[in-house]
């Protein structure tokens, strides 16, 4: 920490954020103010309907199950800063665990929020945690996520408290299989769909996890980025060429795993006809696959981790966004696009006519209400982290001596 | 009567890991039993009039009800099914097709090879193996005793799971507030919705007939023929194990209640 020293106090290697910059003001007032928006809109769409928004009959997860599922994988993903240290050892980043925690734990209610407001009926939230069907895989998640916020809370406070130290490896390889197991049940929720060409496939729960290791990675950068603008906090050159082979060697298995998926899809003839929709003729869809995912999520931040030009803190961040994006046009299209592309209800027929519009490509235009709850999660990790700071010495010190600058 | 085989290996091992999941997770599991004992215990939709009577020595027969939709007599363009099962459940469109609750429509199709037309209602197959239920978190998505896949309004949350699980789209998401809903037909809001195979008629055993399959008749059609597919003396599983009808979507062996003709 090379700067804002009024605006922390130090409590062993770890800084306190105490006093209030304009800039901490600024950055907290945009981030509530997103939650306010999201809440607003979430009690739009529960007193009028979810007719408000563009989902409908046909794509009934939209653009907050998007928002969601990108907050809850990547929330996973940067858990795994944490692990790097605790599990595997690594020294260079034991200083930055407490903050993944802290940003994971946000990122995760975040996205639990989100997927709770969409709800048809939720005010019924009570039902969905006393009711169980084991036989779904949303109640194996149910249990995941909750025990991924206990878990992530115990693991904090054995980062934190010297009494745990010895626990602290034990823990936090429980944490590393925990999330995985966590986000493997994300992708099973499409996986495990047997009646959707899109989904039905194991591949979907690597996918996941492979992805939420890039743009968690990617958030855990930007949020780092974020505290750099706000209140100094600097940034190793050692620590931030580390992140940025990391985050470039999850980049490349994210977008391995896509490429066997799509390979794999493409070559068996039942899937032809959505693999076609997809990488050919989808319009929008396949737009957001070759240029914002292949394009600008995943070739060019490879470009620009593997150039000279990763020695800048500022290409790294914007690696790091364009990775974060590419990942949200990911799961836009693997969301939205499966459930766009029409059924084949009849092997053997095509629909010449019906009131429901089958046999046709389903029209999804996301609205504003739904956009603004998507947006009021991520404004929530964004204060969830601030307000975490404030209160837990979270922010290490001990990148001082070699500051980027 | 015809019957699609099923298979019992695979449906076995299904079920067997997700025993070995819930297995896992025994003091949860015996929570989710004292809820759903307690929620069987307070919905009377859940338990049917055959298992009312379980007791008597004569209702040994579980009835499984089911369709069979002979597509040459389904004629294109008519919607006397779709119609009466819109007054019968009070099924009011704000126009809007794509929220709007469809729980039965017609499709009109074309053989890929032969060009040849055909027309038939598309609803809830009332699948054996419901993916719907399968996918249910709260166990809102529910299959009686007789077959009817329904759905518990009172512990519906709303997420539409189920609707992306169904193969044939037969769910709907009500969109709107609803005013002025048949006592026979609860409907809200924010939960999801299907075809019950009209279970009031069922249940009531006065008028066995689904209304869509009675509104067929009476236009003289006689499409839709409804029964109990497990009484080897109806006319439904009479005819089902004369004549071939096929289930739409078999290869993912849903083993579905609902048998299509000419199709």
């Amino acid at each position: 920490m090379n700067t804002s020293d009024s605006a922390q106090t130090q409590a062993g290697e770890f800084a306190l954020l105490q006093s209030l910059s304009s800039r901490v003001y600024t950055a907290l007032g945009i981030a509530i103010a997103l939650v306010l928006a999201g809440l607003a809109a979430a009690h739009y769409m529960d007193v009028n309907g979810h007719w408000v928004t563009g989902m409908n009959n046909h794509v009934v997860w939209g653009i907050p199950h998007v928002f969601a599922i990108f907050l809850i994988v990547s929330a996973s993903g940067c858990l795994n800063v944490a692990s790097l240290s605790s599990v595997f050892g690594d020294q260079l980043t034991k200083p930055l665990a407490r903050l993944a925690v802290v940003l994971a734990v946000g990122l995760l209610l975040a996205g639990l929020g989100v997927l709770i407001l969409d709800l048809g009926r939720p005010e019924r939230l009570i039902v969905a945690m006393t009711h169980f069907n084991f036989a779904s895989v949303f109640t194996w998640n149910v249990f995941l996520y909750s025990g991924f916020v206990l878990l992530s809370l115990v693991y904090l406070w054995s980062l934190m408290s010297p009494a745990l130290r010895m626990w602290r490896s034990r823990i936090g390889m429980f944490a590393l299989a925990w999330r995985l197991v966590l986000t493997s049940g994300t992708g099973f929720i499409f996986g495990f769909l047997v009646a959707r060409d899109a989904y039905d496939a194991a591949i979907l729960a690597p996918l996941f996890v492979t992805v939420s290791l890039s743009c968690g990675l990617a958030l855990f950068l930007l949020c780092m980025a974020m505290l750099r603008t706000i209140i100094g906090m600097s940034v190793s050159q050692p620590l931030l060429q580390y992140l940025a082979r990391l985050l470039l060697q999850f980049v490349l298995l994210a977008f391995y795993v896509v490429a066997v998926m799509n390979i794999g899809a493409s070559y068996v003839q039942e899937h032809a006809g959505f693999q076609n929709f997809l990488l050919y003729a989808g319009g929008g869809y396949t737009t957001g696959f070759w240029i914002a995912y292949m394009l600008f999520g995943s070739a060019v931040p490879v470009i620009l981790l593997t150039t000279p030009m990763r020695e800048s803190f500022a290409m790294v961040v914007l690696a790091s966004a364009l990775v974060c994006m590419g990942a949200f046009a990911l799961f836009y299209v693997v969301i939205i696009a499966g459930q766009a592309y029409p059924m084949d209800l009849v092997p053997g027929y095509v629909v010449t006519s019906s009131s429901f519009m089958d046999g046709a490509v389903a029209p999804y235009t996301p609205r504003l209400p739904e956009i603004l709850l998507g947006l009021g999660g991520l404004g929530f990790a964004g204060a969830f982290v601030l307000l975490c700071a404030r209160v837990l010495p979270l922010i290490p010190i001990s990148q001082s001596s070699r500051g980027l600058e | 009567m015809q019957r699609k085989a099923t298979h019992p290996i695979e449906d076995r091992s299904r079920r067997q890991f997700v025993r070995q999941v819930v297995g896992l997770s025994a003091g949860a599991t015996l929570l989710n039993l004292v809820n759903a004992a307690a929620t069987q215990a307070a919905t009377p939709l859940r338990t049917t009039a055959a298992a009312s009577t379980a007791s008597a020595p004569e209702a040994a027969h579980q009835p499984r009800y089911g369709m069979l939709v002979d597509t040459q007599k389904c004629a294109t363009g008519c919607t006397h099914c779709v119609d009466a099962c819109s007054r019968e459940h009070g099924l009011g469109g704000s126009n809007a097709p794509l929220t709007d609750a469809q729980w039965i429509r017609k499709v009109d199709l074309r053989d890929v090879n032969t060009a040849r037309a055909v027309s038939l209602p598309m609803f809830c197959q009332h699948c054996e193996h419901p993916p719907c239920v399968d996918v249910c978190p709260t166990g809102a998505s529910f299959k009686r005793a007789d077959g009817l896949v329904l759905v518990d309004k009172h512990t519906c949350i709303g997420c539409r799971y189920c609707i992306m699980a169904c193969p044939y789209k037969a769910r709907s998401f009500i969109h709107e507030n609803l005013t002025e809903q048949l006592p026979r037909a609860p409907r809200g809001k924010g939960t999801v919705e299907s075809c019950t195979l009209c279970v009031h008629r069922i249940d009531a055993a006065d008028q066995s007939q689904p209304a869509c399959a009675q509104a067929c008749l009476d236009a003289g059609h006689g499409a839709l023929l409804f029964g109990d597919l497990n009484d080897a003396s109806s006319a439904l599983a009479s005819r089902l194990r004369k004549q071939p009808s096929r289930e739409l979507r078999a290869d993912l062996a849903l083993n579905t209640a609902i048998r299509y003709q000419g199709v």
